[in-house]
């Protein structure tokens, strides 16, 4: 069992308030680690700092890229750094804006990842592009439209396509499913998990919905106030949590 | 296989005045490959708050749990969570899968998880349904539709798609009719003979003297 990702005491202030207050977290190969947690107590600031769109104030991060190498993420240079971005990781934002390029046709937003990894043929940019537009449930002949006349929906499932398409290693999610109706989401939590299990890709993934967290991850981070407050595997976590704020948090689920 | 020593446990609920409760004290008991021991006592002196700390979904915080001579609770949670593809199966009363995923699909993940080809995986999933009387008209829809005692054959397939060295059953017969129970029964028998350690919680007596070796009585190990 090997360590993809490392990040010590990373702290990260906005004025006075810690956002992450000495937060140490690793990432094994193949692992789900699902960050929950009251808007406001941290995740996405905490994620953020690992995938390198922030600069913690403190801390450290290291991450072993395809090369076996361990990278100081902190003072990797700038190029490297959106290299690694491009091709060996994914971020999967909440805004799918974020995310896409809104003036640029669908296929295009997908085709991109493809081309940035190597891919030179137009055929069999615009078959891959088919096959995952169509994972993701989108109806293939939208292929050629901008994502600005997408539902947000639809936007997002985009988007979700467009970073898992080059199968990245390492993946950064931020609330994926949340402006999704429940039928897809089902469909793309699924995509996820078959994706993690057949290549072994490694996720971290910010959420506020148990049930998510429930069937993605393995592992749980429980976040209040910038600092972690429980973590353990998912279902301990929730089934018997330890923390008085964990157990206001599942007992406060509301049950369809 | 399975060694429970001194094992404790309370619940403290924090957001509560008086909410700590104690449930299990000193809990000591073994399982041996090829053997299958049933927790028995009333309902609430703890079978299953005592299986589920063996499972690692309940947090143990006094005395030890041993599987295979490894003390789970020294465990981090990702090398428990390979323990359990490794090693140990937990069928539950109730089945919590995600929606939109095919009966078929949910008996292979196990096997996919260890690698197994596709192919072999599919097999194994599809010889197992038909044994637990699931049509194969049912293969490809969601078991969430299912009806209970349908529901329990896929969770029961399941957890017995693999041969686990230690295998968790709380109450994996109790909405089954005759015909089925039968079948169950002659499957943890079968996973017996190849070498399984299996605890479980059993009802029904019928079950109990068909396949267990040994009982053993929780509420001796109550804390009240």
């Amino acid at each position: 069992m090997e360590q993809i990702l490392k990040a010590k005491a990373i702290n990260k202030k906005f004025g006075d308030v810690y956002a992450c207050n000495n937060l140490s977290i690793e990432l094994y190969t193949g692992e789900v680690v699902g960050i929950v947690g009251e808007s406001g107590s941290g995740k996405s600031t905490l994620l953020n700092c690992l995938s390198g769109s922030l600069v913690p104030d403190g801390g450290n991060i290291t991450y072993l890229d395809r090369d076996n190498n361990w990278l100081d993420l902190l003072s990797l240079p700038e190029p490297r750094k959106r290299n690694l971005l491009r091709t060996e990781w994914a971020f999967v934002h909440q805004n799918p804006r974020d995310g896409l390029r809104m003036a640029v046709s669908a296929g295009g937003n997908i085709g991109e990842r493809l081309m940035a990894i190597g891919y030179r043929n137009y055929s069999q940019i615009r078959a891959e592009a088919t096959e995952w537009i169509e994972k993701v449930e989108i109806d293939a002949i939208r292929l050629d439209d901008k994502p600005s006349i997408f539902s947000g929906g639809m936007q997002q499932r985009l988007q979700i396509a467009k970073n898992l398409i080059t199968k990245p290693r390492l993946i950064f999610m931020d609330e994926p499913t949340g402006g999704l109706d429940v039928s897809v989401q089902a469909r793309l939590l699924d995509l996820i998990r078959s994706l993690v299990r057949e290549l072994g890709l490694s996720v971290i993934i910010v959420t506020h919905d148990l049930a998510v967290a429930r069937f993605m991850a393995n592992r749980l981070i429980v976040m209040k106030n910038g600092k972690i407050v429980e973590t353990g595997l998912t279902d301990q976590v929730l089934d018997d949590p330890q923390h008085s704020y964990t157990q206001l948090l599942v007992s406060s689920i509301l049950k369809v | 296989m399975l060694e429970v020593k001194n094992v404790a446990k309370s619940f403290n609920l924090k957001n509560l005045d008086k909410g700590k409760f104690s449930v299990i004290r000193d809990a000591c008991f073994n399982v041996n490959s090829g053997e299958c021991v049933a927790l028995i006592g009333n309902s609430g002196c703890g079978k299953s708050t005592l299986m589920r700390m063996i499972y690692g979904n309940y947090v143990c915080a006094e005395g030890q749990i041993y599987i295979d001579k490894e003390n789970i609770l020294d465990l981090k949670a990702i090398e428990m969570s390979i323990l359990r593809k490794q090693k140990m199966g937990y069928v539950s009363q109730f089945l919590r899968v995600l929606p939109r995923v095919s009966t078929i699909d949910l008996v292979m993940e196990p096997l996919l998880d260890q690698f197994e080809s596709r192919a072999r995986a599919k097999d194994i999933a599809e010889t197992l349904l038909s044994r637990l009387n699931l049509s194969s008209q049912l293969w490809h829809l969601s078991p969430l539709t299912f009806s209970g005692g349908e529901q329990q054959r896929v969770n029961i397939a399941i957890g017995f798609s693999k041969d686990y060295k230690l295998l968790l059953l709380d109450e994996p017969t109790a909405s089954l009719d005759r015909e089925n129970k039968k079948i169950v029964m002659d499957m943890i028998s079968e996973k017996k003979e190849k070498g399984s350690a299996i605890l479980g919680i059993f009802h029904d007596k019928e079950v109990r003297d068909k396949v267990c070796d040994r009982e053993i009585d929780v509420s001796n190990f109550s804390a009240s």
